[in-house]
């Protein structure tokens, strides 16, 4: 009697652990890093997304495309940044990521030289690992930028970068912790136009925390992205690159090797076609605004207007 | 493992805006200033509450509810409606550390036996003398209770704090997590974990230590919410 | 205050309460169990129950997001693993029930164990069918208290990438969509609130005889 009751409790024990082990594969799902690589072309294909809107709506925007022609599909909730997610588009937890070109190429290769778009294009496919490709870039383009405010460039006369560099030592910058120690990042500002800040506060990518240093004067320029319609939106100033110290930096599908059939190719390649700077101007201003719409809808009205749901 | 001893023994690690130093001291501030701002407000209201025995169920009921927000709710809320910088959070932590150290205060004061107060009363002290000489006394132990409740909420509030900007020790999780650094977060988290338990041994002997000799405090310390 | 985000989005909110649930729920679960033979253990000798409530109460102790971060080092997990939250959840609901579980035990009157030894109860089955039905209102006051904090707790992990409720405060921030933020709030605290409730209702229905009025004296 006593053994049959240890029995029992001890597999009620097993039993919920096992559940939280084997039923945590879906509503735990959210984790990039968890099952490693997971089978052949056979399976739906995984796209991950970084965690700035416009990237979750770029990867909404291939997600239905590809559903819309009957290609299996798994929108994975987004990831924190480049560093985080892309272990897992090596192992082959994620399947499809939407990049672009000059951080990417920067990623792999820190000391890539090349600026302009086609070179950094065609430097990128040259390093890309085993079993990734990039497929057809985009015309759209989406850089970082070196932003000021209105006032502070009226002050001094500001409207590139070198115009700045002089004042680099007196203020403070913000932008993502990463942009520390990415190469075209505050590294690449020192080396291109002698520009080191006295301080840098780590804020997010291009989000609330950065817009609102940037406006209360916590920090005195900050890194944006030139498709953020923020900057207008608040009157900031985005500083020319005239010595390109950030490369071109077009839209591109990178994708693991095996999952890239015919199929999927056309509709992203369409897609890439289809994408210009100002369209990505006009998404970001659409998810932006009154009503906050979320990421699948406005790609889902995207698509359709341009017919690529069919 | 070996990347988080190294993270210890870089010396650039404890030097600096970012070193080690300077956001410990930083934690500490934010700490201390939510505390002590929490305590003016609490103590006296926990007290009256305690002394006069009205209202005892709302306070028992704050304390309670206070366990189901979720900080990084307010915490985001509060930075969303004010912005950025130190303001905000403070506000978080402020809220967060009243209830706690309220109940303290209050099941402090109403365990203080009533014939010692009757006495008290009895020997002709007025309403305050009582409160401040009799009852607060005995009250302290458990309003340490509070305070060291309310101190491991803040602790554990100020680090998550770090997503809205804030700075102190939670901020080597957060930007080790964009950067995808476990080192530089284990590290913080390592260094939270340090503190919060040296501030709560630390308060735990001050609560031993503060029962007079002769006095035994009966009972188990009031529940702790939940470090957040 | 976009109020109409809202309605717009109920599906968003249904579907990430349901991951928040289960989330919250798993851990108090898994702590439970793990606490009566823990607590138990604790009611045996002083030294045990110093030991584990030492060693409870230090976990207890350390922040939320810090023993999340930390877990990967001792369970060798990736730090995006949704693991690391359900298991540092469930670290905070046996430190919490241990304590209570050990009390409870301790609480049953020497006489009624001594009345169901005499019976002929065999020692486990005195547990479970004396000790520990007699002990479970104050489990159930402590299980209160650990699905409660979990429920809060389990929005900490929206940091590490976790589903639920959580992951309404950093999208609702990001996008400046206060209504989010301010739905995600209510929502938490409706579900800490139901889960009580719940608990409270499960509590008293498992345990008859404590609402028993004055028949309850007149047996057989």
């Amino acid at each position: 009697m006593k053994n049959r009751l240890a029995g029992v409790a001890a597999a009620l024990v097993a039993g919920l652990v096992l559940t939280a082990c084997g039923g945590g594969a879906d509503p735990l799902a959210g984790d990039s890093g968890g099952s490693g690589a997971s089978g052949a072309a056979a399976g739906p294909i995984r796209i991950g997304s970084a965690n700035f809107p416009e990237n979750v709506l770029l990867a909404q925007i291939y997600g239905q495309a590809l559903t819309a022609r009957g290609v299996g599909v798994e929108v994975l909730p987004p990831i924190q940044s480049r560093e985080a997610y892309f272990p897992g588009i090596r192992d082959g937890s994620i399947d499809l990521v939407p990049e672009y070109t000059g951080v990417l190429l920067q990623f792999l290769e820190p000391s890539a030289p090349q600026k302009a778009p086609d070179e950094v294009y065609a430097a990128l496919q040259e390093a890309m690992p085993e079993g990734l490709e990039v497929l057809e870039r985009s015309a759209a383009e989406n850089k970082d930028a070196v932003v000021v405010t209105q006032a502070f460039a009226q002050e001094n006369g500001l409207s590139t970068i070198a115009d700045l560099a002089p004042l680099c030592p007196q203020i403070a910058f913000g932008g993502p912790p990463e942009f520390q120690e990415r190469p075209d990042g505050i590294p690449g500002l020192e080396a291109t136009y002698g520009c080191t800040f006295r301080e840098y506060v780590s804020l997010d990518v291009g989000g609330p925390l950065t817009v609102a240093a940037l406006e209360n004067g916590d920090v005195q320029a900050a890194d944006l992205f030139t498709t953020d319609p923020t900057i207008e939106a608040n009157g900031f100033v985005a500083l020319a690159d005239p010595r390109n110290n950030f490369a071109a930096q077009n839209v591109v599908p990178l994708i693991r090797g095996e999952k890239a059939t015919d199929e999927v190719r056309q509709v992203l390649d369409e897609i890439s076609a289809t994408l210009t700077t100002q369209e990505l101007l006009d998404l970001n201003a659409r998810l932006g605004s009154e009503t906050r719409p979320n990421p699948d809808v406005v790609a889902r009205q995207w698509l359709q207007d341009k017919g690529l749901l069919e | 493992m070996t990347a988080l001893l190294d993270w210890f023994a870089d010396p650039a690690n404890w030097t600096g805006g970012d070193g080690v130093p300077a956001r410990l001291v930083e934690h500490v501030y934010y700490t201390l200033l939510a505390i002590v701002l929490a305590g003016i407000v609490a103590v006296p209201v926990g007290a009256a509450v305690g002394h006069t025995g009205r209202g005892g169920f709302l306070v028992v009921g704050a304390a309670n509810s206070l366990r189901a927000l979720p900080t990084l709710g307010l915490l985001v809320l509060l930075a969303n409606a004010v912005g950025i910088g130190l303001l905000p959070p403070l506000i978080a932590l402020v809220v967060l550390a009243v209830p706690p150290i309220l109940a303290g205060t209050y099941a402090g004061v109403q365990a203080v036996d009533r014939a010692v107060v009757d006495a008290a009363r009895g020997m002709g002290m007025s309403e305050r003398e009582i409160l401040l000489q009799v009852e607060l006394p005995n009250a302290l132990p458990l309003v340490i209770g509070g305070l060291r409740s309310a101190t491991l909420q803040v602790i554990s509030t100020a680090t998550i704090a770090a997503f809205v900007s804030l700075g102190g020790l939670g901020r080597y999780i957060i930007d080790g997590l964009s950067v995808r650094n476990y080192a530089e977060m284990a590290a913080g988290s390592i260094l939270v974990a340090l503190l919060a338990v040296a501030a709560d041994l630390a308060l735990a002997g001050l609560q031993r230590g503060l029962v007079s000799p002769g006095l035994r405090v009966r009972g188990r310390a009031p529940r702790r919410p939940a470090p957040a | 205050m976009i109020w109409g985000w809202i309605p717009r989005n109920v599906e968003l909110i249904v579907d990430r309460t349901i991951e928040h649930l289960w989330l919250a729920l798993l851990p108090v679960l898994l702590g439970l169990v793990i606490s009566v033979p823990l607590g138990w253990l604790a009611t045996r000798t002083a030294l045990a129950r110093t030991v584990l409530v030492t060693v409870t109460g230090l976990l207890y102790t350390v922040p939320s997001l810090a023993l999340i971060v930390m877990l990967p080092l001792v369970l060798g997990t990736q730090i995006l693993d949704p693991l690391n939250v359900v298991v540092a959840l469930t670290i905070y609901t046996v430190a919490l029930l241990v304590r209570s579980v050990a009390d409870a035990l301790d609480a049953v009157p020497p006489v009624v164990v001594a009345a169901a030894t005499a019976m002929g109860y065999p020692p486990w089955r005195r547990f479970l069918a004396v000790e520990l039905p007699l002990a479970v209102p104050v489990i159930v006051a402590g299980l209160r208290v650990a699905a409660v904090s979990n429920t809060s707790l389990v929005t900490v992990g929206a940091l590490v990438g976790l589903g639920g409720l959580g992951q309404l405060f950093t999208e609702g921030f990001q996008r400046d969509i206060p209504s989010e933020i301010l739905t995600g709030i209510v929502v938490v605290l409706l579900l800490a609130l139901v889960l009580d409730a719940l608990l409270l209702a499960l509590g008293r229905a498992v345990t008859p005889w404590t609402r028993a009025g004055a028949d309850a004296g007149r047996a057989r």
